[in-house]
């Protein structure tokens, strides 16, 4: 099978590339190096959806922020994907403080952003009643959301296999080549396709390169965060950032779409493309900022802390989306670092226009469905919605996941869903199943029996994240006693 | 629509006992709700023995406790839901249920009993930097996947915290043919039973560092080691004792929370030092008709306290139901110097004489114990030695007149 296109990476990018490509009748590949979909900066970063005044006016990044953030709420409510527009503030804290704020607002204007207010303190405060007392001055702007960013990822290259894509997961491009037709491969597979897409993410450098493509390069830099639980006092409910000043550009305190409430994140320049730890410095730091911008953080509730890294494209602060005009068919997505979240709905239109620019023909998908077909969680139904779906499927009587009331059978449809949740942690992103307080203690053994049943795998296969995270070492006795 | 008089839930050893105690002190309809497919709670995967030696002057596993109650209930009337975890609790006592073989449930109780046990502290809780690998575990999980599913999570151990549930880990996973190299615990004392650092580690030649923190994850796929860190008087690591030390798997055993969740939505008042409800005397919650005992409660190391504490919470829900707790007074319980809690909370009703619970906040060698009523003291009672691992308790007389009881604890010097 000759693919029209193969997308490289599994991110908001190539799940955009991806879903906006189903739309038409081309036979569609994504190729993805880990065990999951949005295993890269799209896991773990703010979630936010920019409302627009941070970039450079005349940018791509200017333009695609603005208008995917436009895009965004349609396509979460097709795609069903949590997103809340719940606004944001830029807080100052003096008179220098305040010029940044009006230089945001004008440039908000410039990039067409609506809604923007500048808002005293009080009146602040009045919004989001956790503000510290010392700001003075807040950009509020109106239209900024969040969104959970992995799940977006995830449903966006679900609904391009609903339409007739394909997703390969554990498929690491090692090596492409050019015979006619693309030669896309990893250890032992290998693929042919017309056109590709190089939405790798971090590595879009290496992939380029390897390609024969142009040569760039792309930094890491990496951003840490601690994650709150849902009970926790002084929970926020706008996004707070804080105006860029001599301390640094100031970390960000803000709810997530499923009621957590996070701070973070700092920005370290990294020599090492896969270092995702988390550090007492950069953890430290994010405490100490963040308690300028909001009123007692209850650290008590802390429930995990993570770390993403941006790609950062070396050259121009921009993003790098083009045809490459040393390899033609072959499109970079690349330096898709902040508000590269916001921008992704409209990343995905850009990618198919530039293939079409590039000579890919195209006609619409008459069967095309926009709305992803996904039961409710569990967690939100009501009584009868819990009864109609029991009498369907009595795995829903089955509680697993006892902090976030995850069932068995949403566990059991994850695993068989068209992009696959195939380690513990894909199971979580797609259910919440063990991101609760007690952070798998309880369900999480459960879990891999579901796993190791439903995959047909030995318990110690079943792994965390990776190939090599394994979860146990060996079965300790052959005759597993049931009682 | 289920109609009871007494529903309990939960079906440790907590909700057997209070279960049992409500029925045979007169409450006709007892049901007792339990999520899991078995009744005995936590005590189902305590295979190891040392439980019951204060109630039945024996020395059971956990499975045997739990089965000397478990035998009792099957013998009465008690309605037992299994596989049945509840969702939602209301003021009204409306009780909603999802049950994996008949679906959403509701019930309404006369008295509601919370027995919900308690879940351990997770990693984020501490705020451990690094990595975050496959590796990592709390205690008790990794004591349900070698006790119940029979995996052994991993080879080479490091156990944080020296609770009891790690402590016996230790052992656990030493005999499974695994290399415990060490426990590390933060503070200069254990929160766990002296038996059990004899029985675990002593024994074992596995060392117990006091002052010792991790304060690193390392490994980005399955977990490869730590850093540990010595501790200063404030618990901050001190840089310059940081030592890397290799292992595949990281136990933690640093504390057990309250279940209280479902605690939220009745509203009643909470000890932010327990993490549990407010109650008086009779186990009784700040909202008529509630009861609660065991580690829902408070969190208990020994069994024999939590099926004692059950009892009294089991038996007053019957008398509720037959309007027959009297309210005459409210005395309030202190806790004064150098005590974290004292439950209970109150005194209301007319007894003479209490059991108050309460845990120290330091190691006090040896100590004194005085309990004083309004200012006067009660009584005193000497101690070889008072450790914050252990609950205590004190029996005392309470004078027809009082207004507050406060207990506290020194050095005897
Ligand atoms: C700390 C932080 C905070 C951020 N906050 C925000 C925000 O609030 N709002 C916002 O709009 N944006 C934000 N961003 C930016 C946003 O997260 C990214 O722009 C976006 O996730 C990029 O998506 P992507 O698909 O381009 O890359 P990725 O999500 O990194 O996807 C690349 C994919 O390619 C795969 N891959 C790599 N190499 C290969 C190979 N050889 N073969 C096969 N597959 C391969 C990877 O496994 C990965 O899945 C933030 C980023 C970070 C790091
Ligand atoms: C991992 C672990 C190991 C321990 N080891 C020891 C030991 O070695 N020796 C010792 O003396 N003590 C030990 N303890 C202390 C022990 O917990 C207590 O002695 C005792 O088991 C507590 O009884 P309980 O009934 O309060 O709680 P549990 O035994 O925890 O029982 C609570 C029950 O409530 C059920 N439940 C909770 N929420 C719901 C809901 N929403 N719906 C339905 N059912 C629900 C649970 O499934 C559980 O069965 C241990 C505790 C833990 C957590």
């Amino acid at each position: 099978m000759i693919y029209d296109v193969a997308v490289i990476g599994a991110g908001v990018s190539g799940g955009s590339a991806a879903m906006e490509l189903s739309k038409y009748n081309l036979k569609v590949v994504i190729l993805e190096k880990a065990l999951d979909a949005a295993m890269g900066a799209t896991k773990a970063n703010s979630g936010i959806v920019h409302a627009g005044y941070d970039c450079e006016p005349g940018t791509l990044m200017a333009k695609l922020n603005v208008e995917g953030s436009a895009m965004m709420e349609k396509l979460c409510e097709n795609l069903k994907v949590p997103y809340e527009r719940c606004g944001s503030f830029v807080v100052g804290f003096d008179d220098d403080d305040k010029k940044k704020i009006e230089e945001l607002y004008q440039r908000g204007i410039e990039n067409g952003v609506e809604n923007m207010e500048i808002i005293d303190g009080e009146e602040a405060r009045k919004i989001e009643r956790h503000l510290s007392h010392d700001v003075k001055w807040a950009l509020y702007a109106k239209t900024a959301g969040i969104v959970s960013p992995y799940e977006l990822a995830i449903a966006m290259c679900d609904n391009a296999v609903e339409n007739g894509a394909e997703i390969m997961l554990d498929f690491e491009v090692t090596s492409i080549e050019k015979k006619g037709n693309f030669i896309i491969s990893s250890p032992g597979k290998s693929i042919e396709a017309r056109y590709v897409v190089n939405a790798a993410g971090i590595y879009a450098d290496k992939i380029s390169k390897i390609a024969g493509a142009e040569e760039f390069e792309i930094l890491p830099r990496r951003g840490e965060y601690i994650l709150f639980d849902k009970k926790a006092e002084s929970k926020v409910s706008t996004v707070i950032f804080q105006t860029p000043s001599k301390m640094g550009k100031g970390v960000l305190t803000a709810p997530t779409v499923h009621g957590n409430m996070f701070i973070g994140p700092d920005a370290q320049d990294m020599d090492d493309k896969e270092d995702k730890s988390t550090t007492i410095e950069g953890l430290n730091y994010i405490k100490e900022m963040a308690a300028r911008s909001v009123t007692k953080i209850d650290y008590s509730r802390i429930i995990t802390q993570f770390s993403g890294l941006r790609a950062v494209y070396s050259g121009k602060k921009d993003f790098y989306i083009k045809n490459s005009d040393m390899l033609p068919g072959f499109v970079n997505v690349a330096g898709i670092c902040s508000p590269g979240l916001s921008a992704s709905p409209a990343i995905g239109v850009m990618v198919r226009e530039l293939l079409q620019k590039a000579g890919l023909e195209m006609k619409e998908n008459k069967n095309y469905n926009p709305v992803r077909n996904v039961p409710k969680p569990f967690s939100e139904m009501n009584e009868e919605e819990i009864n109609e779906a029991y009498q369907n499927d009595s795995k829903y009587g089955r509680i697993i996941c006892r902090c976030e009331t995850v069932t068995e059978a949403e566990i059991v449809a994850a695993i068989h869903s068209n992009v696959p949740a195939l380690t513990v942690d894909s199971i979580k992103r797609r259910t919440r199943g063990t991101s609760g307080r007690c952070q798998g203690g309880f369900c999480g053994p459960r879990i891999l029996e579901i796993l190791s049943r439903e995959l047909n795998k030995e318990p110690n296969e079943i792994v965390k994240s990776d190939k090599n995270a394994y979860i146990v070492d060996s079965r300790l006795r052959e005759d597993k006693h049931n009682d | 629509m289920i109609k009871v008089d007494v529903a309990v839930i939960g079906g440790g050893p907590a909700g057997l006992a209070a279960a049992l105690s409500a029925r045979e002190n007169g409450a006709e309809k007892v049901l007792i709700i339990e999520r899991d497919a078995r009744l005995g709670g936590i005590l189902s995967q305590c295979i190891h023995n040392g439980f019951g030696l204060h109630m039945f002057n024996e020395e059971l596993t956990g499975p045997e406790y739990a089965d000397r109650y478990i035998r009792r209930v099957e013998q009465s009337d008690i309605e037992v839901m299994l596989n049945t975890m509840v969702l939602e609790v209301t003021r009204s006592k409306t009780i909603h249920c999802i049950n994996s073989d008949r679906g959403y449930i509701t019930v309404e109780a006369g008295a509601l009993i919370l027995a919900m046990g308690c879940r351990e502290r997770t990693r984020g809780a501490l705020n451990i930097a690094g990595d975050r690998p496959s590796g990592v575990y709390t205690a008790g999980s990794a004591q349900y996947m070698v006790n119940m599913q029979n995996f052994m999570p991993g080879r080479k151990v490091v156990i944080l915290g020296s609770g009891d549930i790690g402590l016996i880990m230790a052992r656990r996973m030493t005999w499974e043919g695994a290399e415990v190299k060490m426990v590390c615990e933060l503070m200069n004392y254990s929160a766990g039973l002296n038996r059990n650092i004899a029985q675990c580690l002593v024994d074992y030649d596995i060392p117990l560092k006091f002052n010792h923190t991790v304060v690193k994850i390392h490994g980005r796929s399955r977990l490869e080691g730590v850093t540990i860190a010595k501790v200063d008087e404030k618990l901050k690591p001190i840089k310059e004792s940081f030592e890397y030390v290799e292992c595949d798997t990281l136990l933690l055993s640093v504390g057990l929370i309250p279940e209280n969740e479902l605690t939220d939505n009745l509203q009643v008042d909470m000890n932010p030092v327990t993490k549990g409800a407010v109650v008086d005397e009779t186990r009784q919650t700040s909202l008529e008709g509630v009861f609660a005992c065991g580690n829902v409660l408070h969190v208990h190391d020994l069994v024999d306290n939590v099926s004692k504490e059950a009892d009294i919470a089991g038996r007053n829900a019957a008398q509720y139901l037959k309007n027959s707790i009297e309210r005459t007074r409210e005395i309030k319980v202190k806790s004064g110097e150098n005590i974290r809690y004292t439950l209970p909370n109150y005194i209301r009703t007319d007894i003479d004489k209490l059991d108050i619970y309460y845990r120290v906040t330091k190691t006090i060698k040896p100590a004194v114990v005085d309990v004083y009523a309004d200012g006067v003291k009660l009584k005193s009672k000497k101690l070889l030695v008072l450790n914050p691992g252990e609950m205590e308790t004190i029996n005392i007389d309470i004078p027809v007149d009082a207004r507050e009881i406060s207990v506290e604890a020194r050095e005897n010097i």
